[in-house]
């Protein structure tokens, strides 16, 4: 008798013990420690380009994660991504000409939607869309844009032929 | 040279025979299950003798897993200035792979060569053919169990031996080294997905399963010999881990 009730002592440790791990991994290990409360509400932002954002990542004002994007998707009407956002419930208060831009954690990091308050004295509602947006920067565009710029410049001063371009294209 | 040929059809039949019985034996275990999972008593004795027991072993495994991981990957961090990243990277390869198939190896050492050596002994004592005799079929009343015991058993010591391993990671990490704790700890949250955790549950479920299924077939059907039981013994480990890793390269292509 009392062997049995060693043994199942054990094995109930075990399993507890195992149960606790997989509660740890979910919990301290996993970003859910951002649990958004049954009172958040959702917000629609248009965006020529996302970039590189992704379902999950976080909405931030001044630095503070406030909720996350819920959800990506093409609307075909608009030719435009639309990212819902899902905002905290405590974060009620946000103007709402307020603007939400696109930006990159650290050098490398992920993206990320910063929003930043305007002056209205009327809160965000559930389903509003944020007017203001700043779609995210493409490093091609970035470059393409600097180069065109400068090919542009040096063909003010001098005439040029074609071949040249390139050249100034390098500079 | 026709002999040569001769031989090389005769271990492809004999491997084609070997992989037939197993799946014969693993379907059979299947239509037994639903009746042989409400005797609950011998599962959690099984539960206990795979589980409980390999959890010193895993244990002792992952926390220096864990903290070679924190050396070498500081060591290697270091070099591009990122030492924070540390956390994300233990955390990821210990969930998504090394969590897995380092249980799934430890666990075909420590519990499948245990299930399969006493399945043997029980063969070549004649202790099953006992059982036949009596009308009490073997594969429900001493194979079931065993199987099922080891398949509960396995996720959780893959949860366990990862959560082992990432304190070891840390103790090197953030009390040797001198990462700073928190960054240690909100990148690897920032970084780490549910689906990561899901991945490497799955596949120590799906390790679990295959690892047990191999230790009872070898077991149960070992020569009756005492030589007969130390092959079937080493066959578990060998099939085990061979077996682990080609599904570990299977599951995480059609994961990625």
């Amino acid at each position: 008798m009392r062997s049995t009730r060693t043994l199942d002592i054990s094995t109930g440790l075990f399993v507890m013990l195992g149960f606790a791990a997989i509660l740890f991994m979910v919990t301290q290990i996993t970003n859910r420690e951002f649990s958004l409360r049954s009172d958040s509400y959702r917000l629609k932002a248009a965006f020529e380009n996302i970039g590189g954002l992704k379902p999950g990542a976080p909405v931030s004002m001044a630095g503070v994660a406030i909720g996350r994007v819920e959800d990506i998707q093409y609307d075909m009407n608009l030719f435009k991504a639309v990212a819902t956002l899902r905002i905290d419930g405590r974060y009620n208060a946000i103007p709402n000409d307020s603007d939400a831009s696109i930006l990159t954690a650290g050098l490398l990091g992920g993206q990320y939607i910063g929003l930043s308050p305007g002056g209205s004295d009327q809160p965000f509602k559930n389903g509003d869309s944020v007017e203001m947006v700043q779609d995210a920067v493409v490093l091609e565009n970035l470059i393409s844009k600097y180069l065109f710029n400068s090919a542009a410049t040096k063909s003010d001063q001098a005439p040029t032929t074609p071949e040249s371009a390139p050249a100034a294209a390098q500079e | 040279m026709i002999t040569i040929l001769r031989e090389i059809a005769a271990s492809v039949f004999s491997f084609l025979e070997r992989v037939g019985l197993l799946v014969r034996f693993a379907l059979r275990l299947a239509v037994i299950l639903p009746s042989g999972i409400l005797r609950v008593r011998p599962i959690i004795e099984q539960v206990y003798n795979t589980g409980a027991r390999s959890l010193v072993i895993i244990m002792t495994c992952g926390l220096f897993i864990g903290m070679v991981l924190g050396l070498q990957g500081h060591d290697l961090l270091s070099r591009f200035g990122s030492e924070e990243y540390l956390g994300v990277a233990t955390a990821l390869s210990l969930l998504r792979e090394l969590g897995p198939v380092v249980t799934a190896l430890l666990f075909a050492g420590r519990a499948g060569t245990s299930l399969a050596a006493e399945l043997g002994l029980m063969r070549a004592t004649d202790q099953i053919a006992a059982m036949e005799i009596m009308a009490v079929d073997p594969m429900r009343r001493v194979v079931l169990p065993r199987f099922v015991g080891g398949v509960i058993a396995m996720p959780l010591l893959v949860s366990v031996f990862v959560v082992v391993a990432l304190f070891g990671t840390q103790l090197v990490g953030v009390q040797f080294y001198g990462i700073d704790a928190g960054s240690f700890w909100s990148q690897m949250k920032d970084a780490v997905e549910l689906d990561d955790v899901r991945e490497g549950l799955i596949k120590g479920a799906v390790f679990g399963v295959a690892c047990s299924l191999i230790a009872v077939y070898e077991g149960f059907n070992a020569d009756p010999t005492a030589e007969g039981v130390g092959r079937a013994t080493t066959r578990t480990v060998v099939l085990s881990a061979v077996v682990t890793l080609i599904l570990d390269y299977i599951i995480t292509a059609s994961m990625l």
